[in-house]
């Protein structure tokens, strides 16, 4: 019995969080749903006798991916907003055809099957070291092309986040222009320097004095 | 009732269908990435559902390599939405074109 409550509970507020990600106008209310969601999933996983992939998705998922989401939307600010401009009716239409079309499916599909309950297993069943058993050696192929994969986000999240935009080989011109840096004129102003004269030919207050 | 692994994987036909719904239809490349981890989110209660069915552990093998994938999605993904607005583009999916051709 507190197995279908939880399950009820669980279930709806997955549903209901799933809704808020898609339906908020805000990101950073999308990605604390979406936390939310995450953490009710884990639940459900719980219920399912995955301890440890329980313990993964709070960890993992609702502790660092969504960390670096709300860290990025900080970061954008008001730039990391929805475009205001309408969707057009028959999109939103056809999102909703296709998505529901998904549903309708896959529940009808699942329900004309008579599911039994299902294997009994022990209570070890999804426990740390069983996973890493079947992990380190059935799918070990897996576990070294998921690390591999892991390193090569790794590798171009640094590269593209360290380079700094190069300009277009097309267009030269589509490069942003350097910004003016108005320390070193105003230095110069200082110093009664022209304003024509090149302000980094200017001598350093620590290079004249030796 | 008896909380069978069809309900499990109805609950994951609706988050997969409400993550598609928001992949279709919003247009900032952030709430794009959300709806992606959402839909692969779905999927993986689906492999633990039957994992579960079945007392076998594959699927939480599978379930945890799916969950490195969407480590490494957002990696990239959130690195390009970064790279993007670095350059003064609009965060707009339907206007970010320069990669078409």
């Amino acid at each position: 019995m507190t197995y279908d409550i939880v399950f009820v509970a669980a279930s709806a507020l997955a549903i209901a969080s799933a809704l808020g990600v898609v339906l908020s106008v805000n990101p950073f209310y999308s990605a604390l749903s979406l936390i939310m969601h995450l953490v009710s999933l884990a639940t459900m996983y719980l219920l399912l006798q995955a301890d440890f992939l329980a313990a993964a998705q709070v960890i993992v998922y609702a502790g660092a991916v969504m960390i670096m989401f709300l860290f990025v939307i900080a970061y954008l600010g008001n730039r990391a907003d929805e475009p205001t401009r309408d969707i057009p009716l028959w999109q939103l239409g056809a999102a909703v055809v296709a998505g529901a079309a998904v549903v309708i499916e896959i529940v009808v599909a699942v329900a004309s099957q008579a599911f039994g309950p299902g294997k009994t297993v022990t209570d070890q069943f999804g426990n740390p070291s069983l996973v890493a058993n079947s992990f380190f050696s059935r799918y070990l192929l897996g576990f070294e092309a998921t690390s591999i994969l892991l390193l090569v986000a790794a590798v171009g999240a640094v590269v593209l986040g360290s380079k700094r935009p190069s300009p277009r080989v097309d267009q030269p011109d589509d490069f942003p222009a350097p910004r003016p840096q108005p320390e070193l004129e105003l230095q110069a102003a200082v110093m009664g320097a022209e304003t024509a004269f090149p302000v980094h030919h200017m001598p350093r207050k620590d290079e004249d004095g030796g | 009732m008896h909380i069978g692994v069809e309900y499990f994987v109805s609950v994951s036909a609706i988050v997969f269908g409400i993550g598609m719904f928001g992949v279709f239809t919003r247009r900032s490349p952030l709430i794009l990435l959300l709806s992606v981890e959402l839909m692969l989110n779905s999927c993986n209660l689906t492999l633990i559902a039957f994992s579960r069915y079945w007392g076998d552990q594959s699927g939480q093998v599978f379930a945890l390599i799916v969950m490195g994938i969407a480590a490494s999605e957002v990696v990239v993904g959130l690195g390009l939405v970064v790279a993007v607005a670095r350059r003064k583009a609009d965060l707009d999916v339907d206007r970010l074109t320069a990669l078409r051709h």
